[in-house]
């Protein structure tokens, strides 16, 4: 459940870099720790996000979890739908369950920072334990 | 069971007064009344009797429930406390009276009944002073961590970090973050406060540390002295949360031991009721230097044996409260306190401590207890071993609830996994822990058999569990959405 | 001894179990230095005696005196079927309805209640209740803050000088800027309300009737807020409510009030009730506890506590508030008020107010050189009058008669040394509106 072509960050966010913008959105990993979601708070069109920096939060039943962007931008768009059925990022993180589309400002340097599959693996078998 | 709304009968007659002469439109203009009515339900009083009851046979109370609930102390609550609050010479006090020229002689019983509260808590405690203004217990932390503030802003001190250490109550960090500070978590050692992890976080900057003692696990910090002349070091002050003072009356007195704040729940340790989720009362107590921030009011008595309310204190953080507090729940507990007196207050906190040390060696055979020493009125186990099988601690709980027992509190503290608190509380005979014990034991054995005996709980009450996600993902917090 | 059930056979048996010499042995993990220095009180008492002095304490105060105190507070009739029903002990000693299945009692009532209120502020979504109407106004003033993410707020000065000492005291540590629009002859001073507003500005705060009992539209105040990007936070009086324009029809943003006048006795200042309702853009920042519908395992309706990771023992430190409790029971007692008067009962009980209160200020203001503070403004059930003289030595002259007539302005209120604000109930007579206006023609010859 950790595509190859998507890049990480530690904080179970990925994205998906296609030119100079990146889909957004949680890892399947994420969805799993949190449970069924009931909420998710994300940036508006046109804010900016910093990698690293909080960009929103998603709630749970009983939990509730910050949002890290794990690029740096402006958003261009914002999956609506996860407004009135947050389930979508449970049943299909990586498709449906999209978060935002970020038009990137920092260079390309940024995303080296970010985890490939592999690697993000690693960090979810150590969380797991 | 239908809502009350539902039953609504147009015409219905209920308690109505007398038909004034003019309606609203007789004495306002047209554009300030309402154009939509509020769609009240029209019901006889029998109608709203009866619903009312219905309502209440599907709740449990302590009256007809064990409530073993941990960090909580639902002790039995004596009916004659009610009759004091119920009292016409209380209630129907106007608040605004004492601060009326000539008013305060319309008031001196219940400006009595503040004070000599007051001075009641100070010596439980060992405070210099107290006040009852704050409604609840996490108002009373946030009155407390304001008080804090205010001396540090005073001394001119610049301070940002409150540490909260991870045993002590959850609802500190949000009181010191919406008292305006930084909060440091502080992570324990075997169950307790180590000085030498918190001196890796403290530093000038420390405001105070908020403690709870015992703590969540029930556990004495007996690196308290310690602790104590830490903070003192580097002029950080400590905060003593009093949700757990049911373990220590007459064994300890927080202002001794160096703590300079203290708030109280007197719906827990002064046996007032919980009234499904409030109102409660969470006094304040200060040391001495202290005092000058507290807010205001204050009750004072002057020589000829008068009391008044005193206003004038510059260096106060203001009001916390339009009045003095939820002066019906404190008569309540100043009932209680002087109908215990001394000797009934220390029996209360052994008869506790007592209670919960029995409880904890009739289930730790069967129920791990991850810190099996002496507690004190609570102690915490965990069903980390079941939930191997599938049963986990609100599994547990709820089994319970079919057996007619509250459950423990369930995944608190966050420090113990499959958490179990238990608090039996002093007001508790022995047949019924027995029988609680003798129950719990059996319960565990048959889901142990059988793990859906226990997930498939309860099956005795008006529900079974719940669609929490659906209630949070559809927001239906009305009858009109 | 009272309350502790166990006796000598009891503890011997329970120490064997521990496997501790005694009960003092128990206290050992509290070291020696640590213990009490003094801890002198006095002896316990039975019950009979600790009743008969509680009762000689409350003979000590004045209840029997004829009162024109309001300010926030009202005395109005109470069913004896709410006390009878509120003391039912499966609800009043019922813990917090964190177990649902043996909450469904609980539950379900602060669900009616919550819908009760929204019903009367004309807003959509209600939480469980806060302590009181004062921190309430707070609570919805720091909705807005983390709605908008500014730190102006902007109030009216008719809002209780009570709840704005509380909102100064609760927003000191938190670099918030308050703008207090002074009242204009104790109405609200509308296009001041409206200039104040900036970018800046988180919030609008005003009270419906304000504290000198005069009664507004606040609707194009409202529509500028709303341009401004400015939430529209409002207080209202729940039994004037059910005549009086309601939050929701001027497009206020938050409604909140204080919910004593609703079944709760004086009771010298609590246990009251903060009501809190908003509107759907707000829900999520709505602090406190909220009761939710949903359904069971087998499809059947229930109630559970909703929304929880906004609050404290999830969110900690980044919580929407400190709030872990709501005043449940006086929810409860509301909620059977209400369901008890009915609209009809409701409506009547506040235009009987409105009534006693335009007579009172006819009888009062005939009075040579007593006139009202607010000239022809429209009120309510209060009213302030301007006297000719100073407002506190009429209050101490008919006190002592047995007449408390009102609030001193002056106390809040620089100037207004001579005003004094009268409060009129559905329990106000017409005779003791003429006894009060005898006495007051007297104490100012």
């Amino acid at each position: 459940m950790i595509p190859n072509e998507l890049k990480y960050a530690k904080s179970h966010e990925w994205a998906k870099v296609e030119g100079d913008v990146a889909t957004v959105g949680i890892t399947h990993f994420a969805q799993e720790q949190l449970g069924d979601l009931t909420f998710v708070d994300l940036p508006k069109v046109g804010a900016t996000v910093t990698a690293g920096a909080e960009m929103g939060s998603v709630e749970s039943v009983k939990a509730a979890s910050e949002l890290y962007s794990p690029v740096s931008g402006t958003v261009t768009e914002v999956n609506a739908a996860l407004e009135n059925a947050p389930e979508a990022v449970n049943q299909d993180p990586y498709g449906a369950g999209w978060m935002i589309k970020v038009k990137l400002s920092g260079t390309p340097n940024e995303l080296g920072g970010l985890l490939d599959a592999a690697a993000y693996a690693d960090v979810c078998a150590a969380e797991a334990h | 069971m239908s809502t009350v709304f539902k039953k609504s009968t147009n015409g219905r007659e209920g308690v109505w007064p007398a038909k004034p002469e003019k309606s609203a439109s007789g004495y306002l203009p047209a554009d300030l009344l309402r154009g939509k009515s509020a769609g009240l339900p029209s019901l006889s009083e029998l109608d709203v009797v009866r619903h009312f009851t219905q309502l209440s046979k599907k709740n449990f109370g302590v009256d007809g429930n064990f409530y073993p609930l941990g960090s909580c102390t639902m002790k039995y609550n004596p009916k004659f406390a009610e009759t004091v609050a119920a009292m016409p010479g209380f209630t129907r006090l106007h608040p605004v009276l004492p601060q009326l020229k000539g008013a305060g002689r319309l008031c001196q019983g219940a400006l009595e009944v503040m004070y000599e509260t007051e001075q009641l808590l100070c010596e439980i405690c060992g405070m210099k002073a107290f006040t009852l203004h704050p409604m609840a217990g996490a108002h009373g932390e946030l009155t407390g961590v304001m008080i804090i503030a205010a001396y540090h802003k005073d001394k001119g001190n610049k301070k940002t970090k409150i540490i909260c250490p991870d045993s002590a109550h959850g609802t500190n960090p949000a009181s010191a973050a919406i008292a305006g500070y930084e909060v440091v978590n502080l992570p324990s050692k075997d169950g307790i406060v180590d000085p030498d992890e918190l001196a890796k976080v403290l530093d000038d900057q420390v405001a105070g540390m908020m403690m709870t003692c015992p703590n969540t696990l029930g556990l004495f910090e007996k690196n308290l002295p310690k602790i104590v002349e830490m903070l003192r070091s580097v002029d950080a002050l400590l905060y003593y949360d009093g949700a757990n003072l049911n373990a220590i009356m007459g064994k300890m007195r927080v202002g001794d031991a160096g703590f300079d704040v203290v708030h109280l729940n007197l719906h827990k340790t002064f046996a007032t009721p919980h009234g499904g989720g409030g109102p409660g009362a969470g006094p304040v107590g200060v040391s001495e230097r202290l005092v000058p921030y507290l807010p205001i009011s204050r009750v004072e008595k002057l020589e000829d044996g008068q009391f008044f309310l005193n206003y004038d204190f510059p260096k106060s953080i203001g009001y916390v409260a339009p009045f003095y507090g939820n002066f019906g729940v404190v008569l309540k507990a100043y009932a209680y306190i002087l109908r215990l007196g001394k000797a009934g207050l220390i029996r209360a906190t052994e008869a506790a401590v007592l209670a919960a040390n029995y409880l904890r060696k009739r289930l730790d055979a069967h129920l791990e207890v991850p810190y099996d020493r002496v507690c004190m009125h609570e102690f915490v186990a965990t069903s980390c071993k079941q939930a191997t099988c599938g049963v986990r601690a609100l599994d547990i709980a709820k089994m319970l609830l079919d057996k007619g027992y509250h459950a423990p509190t369930i995944y608190f503290p966050l420090i113990v996994k499959e958490a179990l608190m238990f608090e039996p509380t002093e007001t508790e005979s022995l047949d019924t822990l027995d029988q609680f014990a003798d129950d719990l034991i059996a319960l565990l054995a048959e889901s142990e058999k059988d793990p859906s005996f226990a997930t498939s709980a309860p099956r005795t009450l008006p529900v079974t569990r719940l669609d929490e996600t659906r209630a949070a993902r559809s927001m239906e917090l009305t009858d009109d959405l | 001894m009272p309350y502790v059930p166990h006796t000598p056979e009891d503890i011997r048996r329970m120490l064997d179990v521990i496997g501790a010499p005694s009960v003092a042995a128990l206290f050992d993990e509290i070291p020696a230095g640590l213990r009490p220095k003094s801890f002198d009180l006095p002896e316990g008492k039975s019950e009979m005696d600790v009743l008969a002095q509680l009762e000689e304490l409350a003979r000590k105060n004045a209840t029997g005196h004829v009162s024109f105190l309001g300010a926030g507070f009202y005395d109005h009739h109470i069913p004896s079927a709410v006390d009878a029903l509120s003391m039912r002990s499966e609800f009043y000693t019922a813990y917090t309805p964190y177990q649902p299945e043996a909450s469904q009692g609980t539950l379900q009532a602060i669900f009616e209640y919550q819908t009760a209120v929204t019903r009367l502020t004309g807003l959509a979504y209600a939480n469980a209740s806060v302590y009181d109407g004062g921190s309430a106004l707070f609570e919805g003033a720091m909705m807005a803050v983390r709605h908008t993410g500014r730190r102006k707020l902007v109030v009216c000065e008719g809002v209780s000088p009570i709840y704005r000492v509380m909102l100064g005291s609760y927003t000191a540590n938190l670099h918030l800027e308050l703008v207090t629009v002074p009242h204009k002859n104790g109405m609200c001073d509308l296009a001041a309300l409206a200039s104040a507003l900036d970018a800046e500005t988180a919030a609008v705060v005003v009270q419906n009737p304000n504290f000198f009992g005069t009664v507004a539209d606040f609707t194009a105040l409202f529509a500028a807020a709303r341009a401004a990007g400015v939430v529209s936070v409002m207080s209202v009086y729940p039994v004037l409510q059910s005549v009086l324009k309601s939050p929701g029809e001027m497009g206020a943003d938050v409604a909140v009030a204080e919910g004593q006048s609703l079944g709760l006795p004086l009771s010298f200042g609590g246990p009251y009730l903060g009501i809190m309702t908003c509107n759907k853009e707000l829900v999520r920042q709505m602090p406190g506890r909220m009761v939710g519908r949903t359904v069971d395992s087998e499809g059947r309706t229930g109630y559970v506590l909703t929304l929880q990771a906004r609050e404290q023992h999830i969110r900690r430190q980044k919580a929407t508030s400190n709030i872990c409790s709501n005043q449940a029971l006086c929810a409860l007692r509301a909620l059977m008020h209400l369901c008890l008067l009915g609209q009809e009962g409701l409506t009547r009980t506040a235009e009987t107010c409105i009534e006693r209160a335009h007579y009172a200020a006819e009888r009062l203001t005939a009075i040579p050189g007593v006139k009202l503070l607010s000239g022809n403004a429209p009120f309510g059930n209060e009213f302030a009058l301007e006297l000719p003289v100073n407002a506190f030595a009429v209050i101490d002259k008919l006190t002592a008669r047995g007449y408390v007539p009102g609030f001193p302005l002056g106390r809040y209120y620089d100037g207004l040394e001579n005003a004094l604000l009268v409060a009129c109930t559905e329990k106000t007579t017409t005779e003791q509106i003429g006894i009060f206006a005898e006495m007051l023609r007297g104490a100012l010859k």
